[in-house]
């Protein structure tokens, strides 16, 4: 009787390690899953489309805008110095609002606050450059993500967010991207979904396109109704995929398939 | 604004084969697809490029509504004089966009 008891659970050991979430050591990005050509072409600044937008950000940087009439390089100066290692580090807790934001979401709160600016829509071209460049800035620095207490009850909600199946095909976020990374869907990676090089150019779009942009895409993907652009649930998930990663590399602006 | 990437070697020896590479920041609207309205997307491409060195035509392109958006050309040139590379892009609803680089022979 006992031997079988032991054999059993024996039997469900595969199955209670694949609950387990990739551990620090086993973490890769989606570069490491590309073809030779996709990261030629982001290793080569000059071959790599998201240096276009991040050549806009650049100019954006340093133009003024609202009634204020004021740039970010007003208050900011020198990118390359005051934004290193800033994209890092978001989301971010927005004392204010008492919930955390991403990068997209503290460019356009600094515009409404300190610029008197409009804020610029997602996915707009404006928006997606001044991204790209300041993210630019953190580029080979360690994604650090989290670190501040008043995150860790939305890194929680993005957590279980991840991990709950939704849609018609009924699959979590979790079910591919912890559990079946190292297989391949349709003919394509599945990948880790580390969120390393955002913003980040996709051929599949043409386009530089944000990570709620490819959250969308996913969730469109299993058949749920996806997240609004800024939602308190996208922030939630961005988050907890940024802890996910806690270490790795930011790649920005990124090339993918 | 600049909205070109050039990538041409600052020097090159006499004789030697040198890469060009350009890459540019367009749309490519095919004019093929429809919006959620049925209403044709207008074309938006670029029609043609040219790249002159020193003044002559040493490259030429023509492009059609297949090519990705953000073009990117790469072609190769024997290096035998130092000069100027003029990049230029021409395209629909009066597009155009130019840059310039320039290129260094030494024996």
């Amino acid at each position: 009787m006992k031997r079988s008891i032991a054999f059993v659970v024996l039997l469900m050991m595969p199955y209670l390690l694949r609950a387990g979430e990739i551990p620090a050591t086993g973490r890769r990005s989606g570069y490491s899953f590309m073809a030779p050509d996709t990261r030629a072409m982001q290793d080569d600044d000059t071959a790599n489309p998201g240096m276009l937008w991040v050549m806009e950000g650049e100019s954006l940087w340093a133009k003024q805008d609202g009634a204020s009439e004021k740039a970010c390089a007003d208050c900011h100066g020198d990118a390359r110095e005051s934004m290193r290692g800033v994209a890092a580090r978001y989301p971010a807790f927005d004392q204010v609002l008492g919930r955390p934001v991403d990068l997209e979401q503290a460019i356009n709160l600094s515009r409404t606050r300190h610029q008197q600016a409009s804020p610029l829509a997602h996915e707009s071209r404006e928006l997606l450059a001044l991204e790209a460049y300041i993210a630019e800035q953190s580029r080979g620095m360690p994604i650090a993500a989290g670190a501040d207490p008043q995150l860790a009850p939305f890194v929680d909600k993005g957590r279980e967010l991840f991990m709950t199946r939704e849609g018609q095909l009924n699959l979590s976020c979790a079910n591919c991207h912890d559990d079946n990374w190292d297989k391949r869907l349709a003919g394509s990676a599945i990948t880790q979904g580390q969120p390393t090089g955002y913003p980040l150019y996709r051929l599949e779009w043409q386009s530089l396109g944000s990570l709620q942009r490819r959250l969308r895409g996913c969730v469109t993907g299993v058949r749920a109704q996806a997240f609004e652009f800024g939602s308190p649930e996208m922030v939630e998930l961005e988050l907890y995929l940024m802890t996910r990663a806690a270490g790795m590399p930011i790649e920005s602006p990124a090339v993918r398939p | 604004m600049a909205k070109a990437l050039i990538n041409v070697p600052a020097k090159a020896r006499r004789g030697d084969v040198i890469e060009i590479k350009a890459l540019t920041s367009h749309i490519m609207e095919t004019g093929y697809r429809h919006t959620a309205a049925g209403e044709i997307v207008p074309r938006d491409i670029i029609t043609s490029f040219t790249c002159r060195f020193n003044g002559a035509e040493l490259f030429r392109a023509d492009f059609f509504p297949a090519i990705a958006a953000n073009p990117y050309l790469s072609f190769f040139m024997i290096a035998n004089d130092s000069g100027k590379f003029d990049f230029e892009w021409i395209g629909d609803h009066g597009f155009s966009t130019t840059a310039s680089a320039s290129l260094s022979v030494v024996e």
